[in-house]
């Protein structure tokens, strides 16, 4: 398959359209539901755990499907991915530094 | 006569070498290093997360004389705009499946359909800034007031560029100037109003259910 080919290839149809919105709102209806009695009882670990699988679920759903990433050129896929994956590594190199090792910055 | 000029001259898109469109190469590097700004504005409301000396605080909590504190964030309320973006992104592609198969109706309908809803996330936006305000809650008031308005402001400064943007393709479509040939115009402003929703995703769950 060439480039261009795999560039313009198959997109999801409506109906897939349809199935993904419908998954991505039963989603976002438990995520919501976590924040209120008795879901949120579960300890806060495992709820901050399923909280981010969750979002991480929908929002990989979105990129792959809505944004056809799932079908379109693995250059693309690099072009995105790359910086996510720095953005990742920033994010957790910040948060590990200031909230897990006590510098103080806000005095 | 090479391939990428093959390309060039006959469709009027502008492949690289590799058969990409260039346009679409470069809205996923725009998008790529929106990552990153993102990144550093969410990174930047979790390190100071919890680390406000005064109020309004996000989330419940309990004062230094024991008495327990109300949040300021309105789940209910972020959780319909979080769910009318949602809907948004479905518009959108639908707005592109119908401008590829030349429905000129439907393209213009889901377009709008995408501005407007859009336009409806930005209202509730508003809405929360203002309460926010009256409530005592500025950019100067605590370290959660500024990380959370320089976040969600420049996240909803994304969304007004996004609906400006859509509600002139509405017009174009409406004009019959977005043939299935030009779909890819509106497929570059889908990746970009996904990406909105997707950077909305995270916020949502960071900032608003994560106590």
């Amino acid at each position: 398959m060439s480039a261009h080919n795999e560039t313009h290839g198959e997109h999801a149809s409506v109906k897939d359209y349809l199935i993904v919105a419908a998954i991505l709102t039963v989603i976002t209806i438990v995520e919501v539901a976590t924040y209120y009695e008795p879901l949120n009882q579960i300890p806060h670990f495992w709820l901050m755990v399923t909280l981010i699988v969750l979002s991480a679920a929908k929002f990989f759903i979105v990129v792959g499907y809505f944004m056809h990433l799932k079908y379109d050129h693995r250059i693309f896929r690099r072009l995105f991915l790359g910086p996510l994956a720095a953005m990742g590594g920033l994010f957790l190199a910040l948060v590990l530094l200031f909230a897990y090792h006590g510098v103080k910055y806000y005095q | 006569m090479s391939d990428n000029s093959i390309h060039s001259s006959s469709a009027g898109h502008h492949y690289t070498s590799l058969g990409l469109d260039n346009r679409k190469l470069l809205w996923w590097t725009v998008i790529g290093s929106e990552c990153m700004l993102f990144g550093s504005l969410i990174a930047t409301y979790m390190v100071y997360k919890g680390k406000s000396l005064v109020g309004p605080f996000p989330h419940a909590t309990t004062d230094a004389a024991g008495n327990v504190v109300k949040g300021i964030l309105d789940i209910p309320l972020t959780s319909a705009s979080t769910f009318v973006l949602l809907m948004s992104s479905l518009a959108m592609v639908l707005a592109l499946a119908a401008v590829q198969r030349g429905d000129k109706k439907q393209s213009v309908l889901w377009l709008f359909g995408t501005a407007f809803l859009g336009a409806i996330f930005l209202g509730f936006q508003a809405y929360e800034f203002t309460h926010f305000y009256h409530s005592g809650l500025t950019l100067q008031t605590n370290l959660f007031g500024a990380t959370f308005f320089v976040l969600t402001g420049f996240h909803g400064a994304h969304v007004t560029v996004g609906v400006i943007w859509l509600t002139t393709l509405g017009i174009l479509a409406q004009r019959g100037k977005i043939p299935p040939e030009k779909a890819l115009n509106v497929e570059t402003a889908g990746l970009y109003w996904h990406f909105v929703d997707v950077v909305w995703i995270v916020i949502f769950t960071l900032i608003y259910l994560i106590p």
